[in-house]
């Protein structure tokens, strides 16, 4: 986009720049608002189902689709009250630091091949480093209220969080761990194809890891079960309950931000992201087209496959949310450190040895099919084929002059490596097909 | 106007700045939360420098591990409702000695290093549009984790030894807190406890 401003609309390269930015900003800024009123009103109509009512039902017509709008007329009009003792400068910043802290983790996360606020070679570990900070407008919230109730709420959410990160990063660990790279756009062209490339059916390590994600990303984004910090039948709201109008909402804005971004997150990581089940862009030609259209098309079309998968996971959050009752804090640190860590430890060995024993996949198994091959090769990776190409491309090149044979085997390797890339990144954009042609060049 | 340098001193004021607010701030929890957004913008600096691993390691370890622990141990012992801490005058002294001598050794290496020196207008234009586009993602972190298990590049010869050294004392502290944190045995059987009350 920005090579199109300067280049067909000649405008100079810093305001291009500032343009690009600002557009990645309103389009994150508003997926999280307009998100956050969709999964309120969601997160009613399930509830009322799954409690046997309807939810809301009169408020804009059918469906009472107009109800969070109302809420939130409602919630600007409220007064915002602030206790006596509390430190004025935290309690009114906590709210903007959930918010921030969930809207920047979204910078470096794609919805279609090219389709990211900022490419980022060690994406995934952004992404939770970021989400992890979190956690501070909580503590600080529930620290500056000068109240018990939320005091107590503040000191389980830190407890909570700083034990969940450790199986959750274990688990985002091992999809990273098959496909060579943190970079999460590359993680998704991984999948590319058929739905047997996702990564949850690449052996049954994995499909259990995704299930450890899910408790983890649960946890970690503080929904019930695990909800302690604001256990309403405990701790009256936890740590907002000096909280009211715009600044609590924010609140509520960070945690749908937050569900959504471990969805997405989940979605490119096992999911295959913006590849669906059925490779249908790349069946109807869409990828292998030169047009700048035909790529649009192709990424409108995977930006829809991963914006379902992630609102399935959110529904499926909600789900849990109304089904299970919350957890006492002793059970949600013995489910964190006696089940989850050492389960999440167990599969990354097992994958581990499954791919260094170079076991079949189910996405391998499978005859090639039309669409999973491009130039008449198969699309996915071949038993025992040495994938780290760039390891073996370092450890040579010190001693160049003594193995003559090594680098030629080098050099075969890399090229393998390369044509294969090129494969899986049929469905790319233009970018990403340069970065990974001079991928071997870097190497 | 190069957004490069623009955002480079908006971190760097930024960092420095929450950087002071720590030092003269009284309340602990504030002195925290000055501390994240000082170290916040620290790894906005590793980012704008490319070294995206880096960054986030630095938002993960610090702000996302050790300043909410350290949040977190505040609420657990404090006292009253606010925690201030008024710095004596030994204090000062100690603080100025260690941070002015650590001052005495970054000061010339910062200043050894070319760049800091002025270039040649053509050049700094050439750098300009250069980082106006967009630049690709190095992988970056590829060449940390390689140096850690000790695989020789050129600039380096591998970090194996220290890597393990650091691991070994880590597990060590591990095991130290574990067993602290333990569930002290009873020293007399629980009925005997009650009897006594």
């Amino acid at each position: 986009m920005t090579h199109f401003l300067i280049e067909t609309l000649g405008f100079p390269p810093t305001l291009a720049g500032l343009v690009v930015a600002l557009w990645a900003c309103f389009l994150l800024l508003n997926l999280i608002a307009a998100g956050a009123l969709f999964f309120i009103w969601l997160e009613r109509k399930v509830a009322g189902r799954i409690q046997d009512r309807l939810g809301p039902t009169r408020v804009g017509g059918k469906f009472g689709w107009l109800q969070t709008l109302a809420d939130g007329i409602k919630l600007i009009g409220k007064e915002d009250l602030m206790p006596k003792g509390a430190d004025g400068l935290l309690f009114k910043l906590a709210p903007y630091i959930s918010f921030c802290a969930s809207l920047s983790a979204f910078i470096a996360l794609p919805f279609a091949s090219g389709w990211v606020g900022l490419e980022m070679n060690a994406a995934v570990f952004f992404v939770l480093a970021v989400l992890g900070l979190e956690v501070f407008g909580v503590i600080l919230a529930g620290y500056s209220s000068a109240s018990k109730w939320s005091l107590f709420g503040a000191m389980r959410e830190a407890a909570q969080v700083v034990s969940y990160e450790v199986p959750l990063g274990l688990c985002a660990m091992i999809p990273v761990l098959i496909a060579g790279s943190m970079d999460l756009t590359k993680i998704g062209n991984l999948q590319a194809g058929w739905f047997t490339n996702w990564y949850v059916l690449h052996d049954p390590f994995t499909f259990i890891t995704f299930w450890v994600y899910f408790t983890c990303a649960t946890a970690s984004v503080n929904r019930a079960p695990f909800d302690l910090a604001e256990a309403e039948s405990e701790l009256v709201a936890g740590f907002h309950t000096e909280y009211s109008g715009l600044r609590w909402s924010y609140f509520f804005m960070a945690e749908y931000g937050s569900m959504l971004l471990v969805s997405g997150l989940g979605a490119v990581l096992f999911f295959g992201g913006w590849n669906g089940p059925i490779p249908i862009a790349s069946i109807l030609g869409l990828t292998n087209s030169d047009s700048g259209w035909a790529y649009f098309a192709a990424n409108l079309l995977g930006t829809l496959g991963f914006l379902t998968k992630a609102l399935l996971g959110v529904t499926l959050m909600m789900w849990v949310r109304w089904t299970l009752p919350r957890l006492r804090i002793d059970q949600v640190i013995t489910t964190c450190w006696k089940y989850c860590t050492p389960i999440a430890a167990v599969m990354f060995t097992g994958v581990i040895f499954w791919q260094a024993l170079g076991i079949p996949t189910l996405g391998d198994l499978l005859p090639p099919r039309s669409s999973r091959t491009v130039d008449g090769k198969a699309v996915g990776r071949r038993p025992g084929e040495v994938r780290e190409a760039w390891m073996s491309a370092v450890v040579s090149k010190p001693q160049r002059g003594a193995a003559e044979q090594k680098t030629a085997d080098t050099s075969a390797v890399t090229e393998n490596q390369s044509a294969r890339d090129g494969q899986h990144d049929s469905t790319d954009t233009q970018p990403a097909v340069q970065s990974t042609s001079a991928a071997p060049s870097n190497k | 106007m190069a957004w490069h340098a623009l955002f480079f001193y908006f971190f760097a004021i930024l960092a420095c700045g929450f950087a002071l607010a720590v030092v003269f701030a009284a309340n602990v929890v504030r002195m925290a939360f000055y501390l994240i957004l000082s170290l916040g913008a620290t790894a906005g600096l590793f980012f704008l420098a490319g070294a995206e691993f880096v960054g986030s390691m630095q938002l993960m370890m610090y702000v996302g591990g050790t300043l909410v622990l350290l949040v977190f141990g505040v609420m657990l012992t404090a006292q009253g409702p606010w925690v201030s801490i008024r710095t004596s005058g030994g204090d000062w002294v100690l603080a100025a000695l260690v941070g002015g001598s650590l001052l005495a050794v970054l000061v010339p290496t910062v200043l050894r290093i070319d760049a800091a020196a002025p270039q040649p207008t053509a050049a700094k234009e050439k750098v300009a549009s250069e980082t106006a586009v967009p630049v690709p993602a190095q992988p970056t972190a590829t060449r940390i984790g390689l140096g850690l298990v000790g695989v020789p590049t050129a600039d380096h010869s591998g970090y194996l030894l220290p890597f393990e050294a650091i691991s070994i004392h880590l597990l060590v502290v591990l095991v130290g807190a574990a067993y602290l944190a333990r569930a002290k045995r009873r020293a007399k059987p629980l009925a005997a406890e009650e009897d006594e009350l």
